[in-house]
């Protein structure tokens, strides 16, 4: 039975524009800062596993070793669409849980600020001749011909689709999570946009795919965030402090979607994250009723409410009775996103998926300040990159 | 006549326009580009299957913002076509809330999208509401 893993420090940037710093500035004083909250410094890491979708062939591990320390050891640069950072945090913690090394160092680090679309942002102009061409022997680009590329679209049917399942959605509910996360995010200084929104400003907003708006859809920004992972045994060798202060990882999954009817039509969102959710609890022995804040990918207003089932916090079906008994308001009872979520605090891609263990980590600790939930014990972490990758990460605060 | 090209190679023109998926022939599970082994059993053997030309909208958007060159809004659709999941445009609609609805029932249709220089015309498809 391979030992435990715990997080010993944990590091998030301010997400925003960060106009001065590029890609490996902001991936330093991430991994840094890491460090630092550990009480461990670089020559301690026994592995680096990195990753930056945008860039994926820079080698970002490379150029952080540069930066900030070049000591020889392995790195992973990993890339996992949405899931990059939950992957990076993962290979880490399975060359600790494997006994490669006692310590290792995860790091997300995206530079979004100002782009677009990210997908079906561009589409190539219709040639002179009709010449069939690619898998579908296409004559000319399909995106807007035969439905839509764009994430906000894609996302939208995700909701949409689980409205047609089980009904009660409505484009006011939708907005409605979305006006949560936007409140939510008026405690959170690290968010890239920390502005209350009233629901009917959320629906009159710009709109970007029905029902998305632009306040419902995850904001593009600039940020990185890193861990420090350790073996329990090595652990047990630091002080008292750094002991009190570590977060057990109680369960590390990522999963991939498993073939469904339909899910190379619209990407099936949900059987992957059931999946890792159900391992999840398995591996840390607990259920959902015990969770005291979750972390989940918000990326549009639409897939909040999928996840709410995904991740088994309802009844199958009853994300939208879950939703409006207030249970995911920070008052509720299983608080969710209050960091903001992607709509508010921001979504540079594979910073995301460490972003969400930071905020969980900081209540575990309780150092969440005006926004701690209080005596919060056990959290959940939760990504999904299209493609499809999940990661969940349960996390429990030490008993120490 | 004009010759006539369509935008997929999965959309079968002529007399009776209809979409043609590659079968798995041990599991039925449906592609409508090529596989080397089925995504869902891994067999090896696909045989062309006629996909139905009627369905029900089982999810829709309607993009408001999309790539320069795209004409917006459009309704954007998975349509479920007796058990087969179809990507596609729900045409022939008033493109908002009011007149596109989760459940409608849907035909398949097709449209010239243009001709090119040789004179070849090419034909799309999209789904409309069978009123
Ligand atoms: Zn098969």
């Amino acid at each position: 039975m391979a030992e435990d893993v715990w997080i010993l420090g944990i590091h998030m940037t301010k997400f925003g524009k960060h106009k001065d710093l590029d890609t490996v500035d902001l991936a330093a004083e991430a991994a840094l800062g890491a460090l630092a909250d550990g009480g461990v410094s670089m020559q301690q890491m026994g592995v680096l596993a990195a990753g930056n979708l945008m860039n994926a062939a820079a080698g970002i591990g490379q150029q952080l070793q540069k930066q900030i320390g070049q000591t020889g050891v392995p790195v992973f640069n990993v890339a996992n669409a949405c899931a990059t950072g939950a992957t990076a945090l993962k290979t880490a913690i399975m060359a600790v849980k494997s006994g490669e090394c006692d310590m290792g160092l995860a790091v997300g680090v995206e530079k979004l600020a100002g782009a677009g679309l990210l997908a079906g942002g561009a589409r190539k102009e219709d040639s002179n001749t009709w010449e069939p061409s690619g898998r579908y022997g296409a004559v000319a680009p399909v995106d807007g011909r035969i439905g839509t590329e764009t994430m906000p679209g894609v996302f939208a049917q995700i909701g949409m689709e689980y409205g047609h399942k089980y009904g009660g959605t409505s484009f006011e509910l939708f907005a409605r999570i979305s006006e949560k996360n936007h409140a939510h995010s008026t405690l959170n200084p690290l968010a890239a946009y920390q502005k209350k929104f009233t629901v009917e400003e959320i629906m009159n907003d710009i709109m970007i795919a029905y029902p998305n708006t632009r306040p419902m859809c995850s904001a593009n920004c600039d940020g990185a965030a890193a861990a420090v992972v350790i073996s329990d045994s090595a652990l047990k060798k630091l002080s008292k402090e750094q002991q009190k202060r570590a977060i057990k990882v109680s369960a590390s999954v990522l999963t991939t979607d498993p073939y469904q009817e339909a899910c190379q039509i619209l990407p099936d969102v949900n059987t992957l994250t059931r999946n890792a959710a159900e391992q999840a609890y398995e591996q840390a022995g607990i259920g959902p009723d015990d969770l005291d804040l979750v972390e989940l990918h918000d990326c549009f207003a639409t897939a909040e409410l999928v996840h709410y089932d995904n991740l088994k916090l309802c009844e199958p079906g009853g994300a939208v009775d879950f939703f409006q008994s207030g249970a995911t308001w920070r008052d509720g009872k299983t608080p969710v996103n209050v960091s903001g979520g992607l709509e508010s605090k921001g979504h540079p891609i594979a910073a995301t998926g460490i972003a969400n263990i930071w905020e969980v980590c900081h209540h575990l600790r309780g150092e969440a300040g005006d926004r701690q939930i209080e005596n919060a014990k056990v959290g959940l972490a939760h990504v999904i990159g299209l493609g499809s990758a999940c990661g969940v990460h349960i996390l429990e605060k030490s008993a120490a | 006549m004009t010759e006539q090209i369509p935008l997929v190679d999965y959309l079968e023109l002529g007399d009776d326009p209809h979409l043609v998926a590659n079968e798995c022939t041990s599991c039925h599970a449906r592609f409508f580009d090529r596989r080397n082994a089925c995504a869902s059993c891994s067999g090896t053997d696909f045989q062309k299957v006629k996909v139905s030309t009627t369905g029900e909208l089982k999810a829709f958007t309607i993009v408001a913002f999309a790539a320069p060159g795209v004409p917006v809004p459009f309704v954007a659709g998975l349509i479920d076509c007796d058990g087969t999941s179809v990507r596609g445009n729900v045409v022939n609609v008033e493109p908002d809330p009011e007149h596109v609805s989760l459940g409608m029932k849907v035909r398949l249709t097709t449209y010239p999208m243009g001709t090119d220089e040789a004179g070849t015309e090419a034909i799309a498809f999209g789904f409309e509401p069978i009123s």
